[in-house]
């Protein structure tokens, strides 16, 4: 049994009419705007750290719009769970450049504390969850907060973001299993972007498909085309509304392609065609959003030079504030272990003070 | 005052609280209908509700990935692992997850979850119903580890931890779940974490035990007592972050330890606590410290009395430390 692709703009830019979600039309330029500010900031982020200016970058190249289009379905005061590509997903929730270079380079300001690697960020007033580098570990934690919701009777739903090669891992199985046995309000939302670092989908799963595996836990699958941003908008949107409904859970597989490394650390001319990526780029989601603009006299390229221009500028003011900033305190070393430092901690920061304060004597 | 066992007193802190606290609800293998394996949770279904006591699939790494979100989204979650043997499919989500949230988002994200595994030998259950291996999580930064060994701390030192901003672990030593009774008062008290308790006084030996151990090191006191040595025991009662200073004040005392626990003794807390002593008070030190402890093995099943450390070893250490 395969299950259909579903989309809404053809690769040519046309709209099929029938499935349009009827977003307005000033929506749609500013969804658009959001896949360019991903996109300019993931080809910065990729620049700062070639250039040593910081230590590590994991982008998104070529999933904007499976980003932008799910996280544009959700209200403000549903959870979204990363794994920790999802550049898109944080600029749609409202998170702002300054908080993500500040991350970046790991800086006083980081929210984090400069904590984490490169993306691996979350804003408690975004409702977006600090992500982790195991795989697959945020699944349960979607369902977990989807039954807590269920119980205190807060009707949000909550959203698991991971690649196809974590469908290979146990807490996919757990948590897809402990959604259908409790039949939480949660979205699973699988980017399945055709490799994990090097192993491609064939060798994670002999499943025709990723979408057809929530058959078997009791729930519905589909599949949508990652790259067509009103098709991954029209999914999510029905998956949120069913579940907020307390319809259940639903695991959509949006089929994109990780257009760039799979880090800053790797290499994809190892295991990949240069035919396999450039067939991929004609698929380009921006490509094909704006197409579908153009057609519907909704964009100009003065818009597209007006916005490629403030998108740079916008992110280049973020990164001068960034880079300016010194590290964080050593306190913060420490810090947030637990609630209350405990003795051994302020016993090893006090160590640590006496030894740095001897050797620039 | 009512005169329970161990797993009653157990069963009581989360009564109690659960009563106190509608936020708390405590999900796990067999913890409903059931009332657990080991009778922890009995009668809480009927009292509170299949929203609040929640059988789940048989997945550990479910109950605890689970309990996270629900933690984080503002219950308090209590996981219950039917064996500390059964942990390790979950070991992932209390290492890279449970442990972390606090840390890695800046303080932004908590997840006081705690987590309740019954745990250690002497009950005939071979290596995967006895194994102690509390180390492993004193080891991870994050966590607290809080270890009862009588009626009276298990409820008041589970009602800490009910309460506690960050994550628990509560190790139950379920040799003890009914042989050890005591007095447990009806009414609300707490027992604080992080602070050791002095169950002997003595002044020639001391005796750091905790869990089932501890009764054993009071075995071996009273038998050392005969002797004419007087050996003060010490119950860790939580191993992180653990009370040093009661440590340090009995070494000073005593300048003679014995180190009594049933985990294998290679990277056993026992290391940890002689280590401190080494490193703060070793001029303090009459003679050389002594570790009784399981052995390096996996654990056995016919040889489990050979294995589990008894009053005799015990006293044999007080006895060397004594006559060094």
């Amino acid at each position: 049994m395969t299950l259909e692709l579903l989309q809404v703009i053809k690769p040519s830019g046309e709209l099929v009419e029938e499935m349009d979600p009827g977003i307005p039309g000033d929506e749609l330029r500013r969804l658009y705007r959001l896949m360019v500010l991903t996109r300019n900031l993931d080809t910065r982020g990729t620049q700062l750290q070639r250039q040593g200016r910081i230590g590590f970058f994991v982008g998104c190249l070529g999933q904007e719009a499976a980003h932008i289009g799910s996280a544009y379905a959700l209200k403000p005061e549903d959870w979204i769970f990363p794994a920790y590509r999802e550049i898109g997903a944080m600029l749609c929730r409202g998170i702002t450049l300054t908080q993500l270079l500040d991350q970046y380079y790991a800086n006083a300001e980081d929210v984090e504390k400069g904590r984490q690697l490169t993306n691996l960020f979350g804003l408690k007033k975004a409702n977006y969850v600090t992500g982790s580098a195991p795989i697959a570990t945020q699944i349960p934690h979607a369902v977990g907060a989807a039954l807590a919701a269920k119980i205190l009777g807060d009707p949000i739903v909550t959203m698991a973001y991971f690649g196809d090669g974590a469908t290979s891992e146990n807490d996919f199985h757990t948590g897809m299993n402990f959604a259908g046995v409790f039949k939480t309000p949660t979205v699973f939302f699988c980017h399945n972007n055709h490799w994990a670092i090097s192993v491609p989908v064939e060798r994670q799963t002999a499943s025709e498909t990723i979408a057809i595996k929530a058959l078997a836990y009791g729930f519905e699958g589909v599949r949508v085309d990652g790259n067509d941003i009103l098709a991954v908008y029209r999914t999510t949107k029905e998956a949120v509304d069913k579940a907020r409904k307390g319809g259940g859970p639903t695991l959509i597989e949006a089929v994109t392609y990780r257009m760039g490394p799979h880090t800053s650390s790797d290499d994809p001319k190892r295991y990949r065609s240069e035919a396999e990526l450039a067939e991929w780029q004609k698929r380009d989601p921006l490509l094909r959003f704006r197409k579908y603009l153009e057609k519907k006299k909704m964009w100009t390229e003065a818009d597209e030079l007006k916005v490629q221009d403030e998108t740079n500028r916008e992110i280049e003011e973020a990164v001068q504030h960034a880079e300016k900033l010194p590290k964080p305190a050593l306190e913060t070393l420490f810090s947030d272990v637990y609630a209350e430092m405990p003795w051994n901690l302020e016993e090893q920061l006090r160590e640590l003070q006496a030894e740095m304060q001897g050797s620039e004597s | 005052m009512a005169v329970l066992t161990l797993v009653q007193a157990v069963n009581h802190a989360l009564r109690d609280e659960m009563q106190k606290n509608d936020r708390v609800v405590i999900l796990g293998e067999d913890v409903g209908v059931n009332g657990g394996v080991f009778r922890a949770t009995e009668g809480l279904l009927q009292l509170y509700g299949p929203n609040r006591v929640i059988d789940t699939p048989l997945a550990e790494s479910g109950i605890i990935g689970v309990s996270i979100g629900m933690a984080l989204y503002g219950l308090r979650p209590v996981a219950e692992i039917q064996f500390l043997d059964f942990i390790y499919p979950a070991f992932d989500q209390i290492e890279s997850e449970l442990a972390k949230f606090r840390y890695r988002s800046g303080g932004q994200f908590v997840a006081p979850v705690l987590i309740r595994t019954p745990y250690g030998g002497s009950i005939k259950g071979s290596h995967y119903h006895s194994q102690s291996t509390e180390a492993f999580f004193a080891h991870t930064p994050g966590l607290k580890v809080v270890i009862p060994a009588t009626p009276y701390d298990a409820k008041g030192l589970l009602t800490s931890a009910l309460r506690d901003p960050d994550p628990v672990m509560f190790l139950e030593p379920k040799k003890i779940y009914r042989t050890v009774r005591g007095e447990v008062p009806d009414d609300e008290y707490t027992v604080p974490i992080g602070k050791a308790n002095i169950a002997r006084d003595g002044g020639d030996v001391v005796i750091f035990a905790y869990g089932a151990m501890l009764h054993v090191a009071l075995e071996a006191a009273d038998l050392a007592a005969g002797k004419g040595i007087n050996v003060e025991v010490v119950d860790i009662r939580t191993i992180a972050p653990f009370d040093i200073e009661t440590i340090m004040s009995s070494v000073k005392k005593t300048g003679r330890v014995v180190i009594l626990h049933e985990a294998c003794k290679t990277c056993g807390f026992g290391a940890e606590i002689a280590a401190q002593i080494a490193e703060r008070g070793i001029l303090n030190l009459k003679a050389p410290i002594v570790r009784v402890a399981g052995f390096d093995v996996p654990f056995p099943y016919a040889l489990e009395e050979e294995y589990m450390p008894n009053a005799k070893r015990v006293l044999n250490a007080v006895e060397r430390v004594y006559n060094f």
